[in-house]
């Protein structure tokens, strides 16, 4: 009875665990072959331990080159799709206007579409405008599908937001811009910031519509599934594993940021 | 009252004071509909002024076009000399203490209060902020953010943050709304102890007549977009001037009565049961012989007397003849509604000195009352404007309890309607637990002081 009585009350924390573990899994192994020296030209199968990898990030062709790649356009689509997207937002949130209801639904869309098809209309966009593929192609579809995040992030914050605190700003002889930067800007930013992180993840890690659309440019996502076919490089598991690290540590950081200022007000 | 101009005639004060607030005709419509009819009010400075009605009367939309939060369809707002109808709120000199507080959640109390001067480029704002939060006894709680404090708490930095200003005006939106009874009887006093120290005008915005009565010098009752009427407290209780003050600052007894004649000051009237006398100058509405009025007393005026003890009523008294139909023992009080011929469901409040156990459901009695307590009003009125309903199990309870209990209720749907608008139920609920917390808080200290 008793092993029965200390599953039950534990139950919560055992399926947490299971679910954690589940999820966490193929990180782990993923960290844990950036450390295999390989046999042959995949990585598949564990034969010995190796910091090479670890020493020479960049000693695969053209995987560096990719990784920066990516990386800009994150940068890029995250800081266009999240000023655009905020400033959408306000919109949908605060104002009665016009076909309203259509954007707001236009912009639902590329979440909701399956994103092959998505990629394949672009396609056919961009070769009938006669647009040549490569950065800003990919770009401009990056923007686009992460705005859809963005606005939805940002909205449900600003919608949130009581409307009266930025009449008493106005009371207390806050002009429209000390308005917008000292009272709805700080409030509205956890939102942003969401949907900001959200973008950068999304651009980073696409694949289907950044290979319809890329030409021949190839970013990280597209080198190590052409990699794949060929042989996988031990640095694409060093580069999966300081990604993963540094996400943890952006959570850890902004968790202890927080906690701190709480613990100081107190 | 319809005549806008009759209602000014009253308050008109010395033209032209220095901070004195005035509006002309100042009105806002929304499309078709008319939240405030164009009307005219002087609110002199260093007065405590409060706009009283039920939501929906437009006292609000009144007190947010004087902050500038609304602009005025029609009319203008001047603040003593200079006409500020075009200005933007933030280059007003006035300042508004927000229903719920709209506190900024990402500023702590020290900030929110200092947030008005820093906007007007004061530079060394601490020891202003010092002063004002010690002056609402939040001293110790300046780094605390709004979130973490009780209601009570959260009001005192509203009010500090709008006074911090200096503000010709202070603007308060049912500042108390959110607080439980006890705590906003203890609120009242202290804005009212808050006003008397800083001298500045306020313009209170409330559903709660005790509250508008206990506070104000004067009191503006709104109804459908109008003022009904504006007077003192005292004045307005006992010269109500149209059946929906009657009815919604306390309760009144009204009789459908005629003119019979008019001599000496005094008007007869005949009424179902029987005939009654009004002084001439308590009746607010034309009086000719075979003119319909509404002849009214207040329940706690009137006495009553078992019927076969009538002949020692003294002459000179109006009376009326009925059946007790209910009897509420309440303590200090009982409160009895008597049906007869004059009307159904007279309220008589007795105080209780000598009780005489006869006075049951079922007695027959005699009301009566000095005729110099009656009042009179246009006939030409909804009898009933003004009565909040009441459902027949609580009618009778003490006037004052019932009053609260519905103000309460009402109060509670507004809240929710507003909180379900703006996503801040979270927030109204917060606010609601802390309160206790802050009572026996506000009671430590007081035994302490």
């Amino acid at each position: 009875m008793a092993p029965l009585t200390w599953f039950r009350r534990h139950l919560v924390v055992i399926f947490g665990l299971l679910t954690l573990g589940y999820l966490l899994l193929p990180n782990v192994v993923v960290t844990v072959f950036s450390f295999n020296d390989p046999a042959g030209r995949f990585n598949y199968a564990w034969n010995e331990f190796s910091t090479d990898a670890w020493s020479r990030p960049c000693g695969v062709d053209g995987l560096c080159a990719s990784l920066a790649l990516s990386l800009q356009l994150a940068l890029w689509s995250t800081l266009a799709a999240t000023v655009l997207g905020t400033m959408t937002a306000f919109a949908l949130a605060r104002y009665r206007f016009r076909a309203r209801g259509a954007v707001n639904s236009l912009i639902f869309l590329p979440m909701a579409m399956p994103e092959v098809v998505m990629a394949a209309s672009l396609l056919t966009l961009f070769l009938n405008m006669g647009a040549r593929l490569g950065f800003w192609t990919v770009l401009i579809a990056h923007i686009m599908f992460c705005l859809s995040f963005v606005v939805t992030a940002v909205k449900a914050r600003v919608m949130s937001m009581d409307p009266r605190l930025e009449q008493a700003a106005q009371d207390l002889y806050a002009g429209p811009a000390q308005t917008f930067l000292r009272v709805t800007l700080p409030i509205a930013w956890p939102g942003i910031a969401a949907g900001a992180l959200l973008a950068f993840a999304l651009s980073f890690d696409d694949f289907i519509i950044t290979n319809f659309t890329a030409g021949s440019t190839v970013t990280f996502p597209m080198y190590v599934w052409g990699s794949a076919q060929r042989g996988t490089p031990v640095q694409i598991n060093v580069v999966g594993t300081a990604m993963f690290l540094v996400a943890v540590l952006v959570v850890v950081v902004s968790m202890a940021v927080g906690n701190g200022r709480k613990r100081m007000k107190a | 009252m319809s005549d806008v101009t009759e209602t000014t005639g009253s308050t008109a004060s010395a033209s032209g004071d220095g901070g004195d607030v005035r509006l002309r005709g100042i009105g806002k419509t929304y499309g078709d509909f008319t939240a405030v009819h164009p009307l005219d009010l002087t609110v002199p400075e260093g007065s405590f002024f409060a706009l009283l009605g039920a939501s929906g009367c437009g006292k609000t939309t009144t007190l947010r076009m004087i902050a500038g939060l609304e602009e005025p369809s029609t009319g203008s707002v001047h603040l003593g000399e200079q006409d500020v109808t075009r200005l933007p709120p933030y280059k007003r000199p006035v300042n508004t203490v927000f229903q719920s507080y709209a506190l900024f959640p990402h500023l702590d109390v020290f900030e929110n209060v200092a947030f008005g001067l820093r906007r007007r480029g004061v530079r060394s704002v601490k020891n202003q902020v010092r002063d004002m939060l010690d002056l609402v006894q939040l001293g110790e709680h300046a780094r605390r953010k709004p979130h973490q404090l009780s209601g009570g708490q959260q009001q005192r930095v509203a009010v500090a943050r709008a006074l911090i200003n200096h503000p010709k005006v202070l603007l308060l939106d049912e500042p108390l709304g959110a607080l439980d009874l006890k705590l906003r009887r203890r609120m009242q006093l202290e804005l009212k102890r808050i006003q008397t120290e800083v001298g500045i005008t306020f313009i209170h915005v409330t559903h709660d007549q005790e509250e508008a009565m206990t506070m104000a010098d004067t009191v503006a009752v709104m109804n459908a977009g109008r003022v009904e009427q504006l007077g003192a407290p005292a004045d307005l209780y006992e010269n109500p001037a149209t059946t929906f003050v009657a009815n919604f600052l306390g309760t009144s007894n009204l009789i459908e009565a005629e003119v019979a004649s008019t001599a000496g000051g005094e008007i007869l009237v005949d009424t179902r049961g029987g005939r009654l006398g009004v002084p001439a100058g308590r009746c607010s509405a034309p009086s000719g012989t075979g003119a319909r009025l509404l002849v009214g007393v207040r329940p706690e005026k009137t006495v009553l007397a078992l019927a076969d003890e009538a002949g020692r009523i003294p002459d000179g008294r109006n009376r009326v003849t009925g059946v007790i139909a209910e009897a509420s023992f309440l303590g200090v009080s009982t409160q009895y509604l008597v049906d007869g011929p004059a009307g159904r469901g007279l309220a008589v409040y007795a105080q209780n000195v000598d009780r005489d156990p006869r006075l049951v459901p079922g007695a027959e009695v005699v009301v009566h009352w000095d005729r110099a307590h009656t009042f009179a009003l246009d006939a030409a009125q909804d009898i009933e404007a003004g009565v909040e309903r009441v459902e027949p199990a609580t009618a009778g309870k003490d006037g004052r309890a019932e009053r609260a209990e519905r103000a309460e209720r009402a109060e509670r749907a507004e809240r929710e309607e507003k909180a379900g608008k703006d996503g801040q139920t979270e927030r109204a609920e917060q606010a609601g637990k802390a309160e206790d917390a802050w009572t026996a808080d506000g009671a430590a200290k007081e035994a302490a002081g």
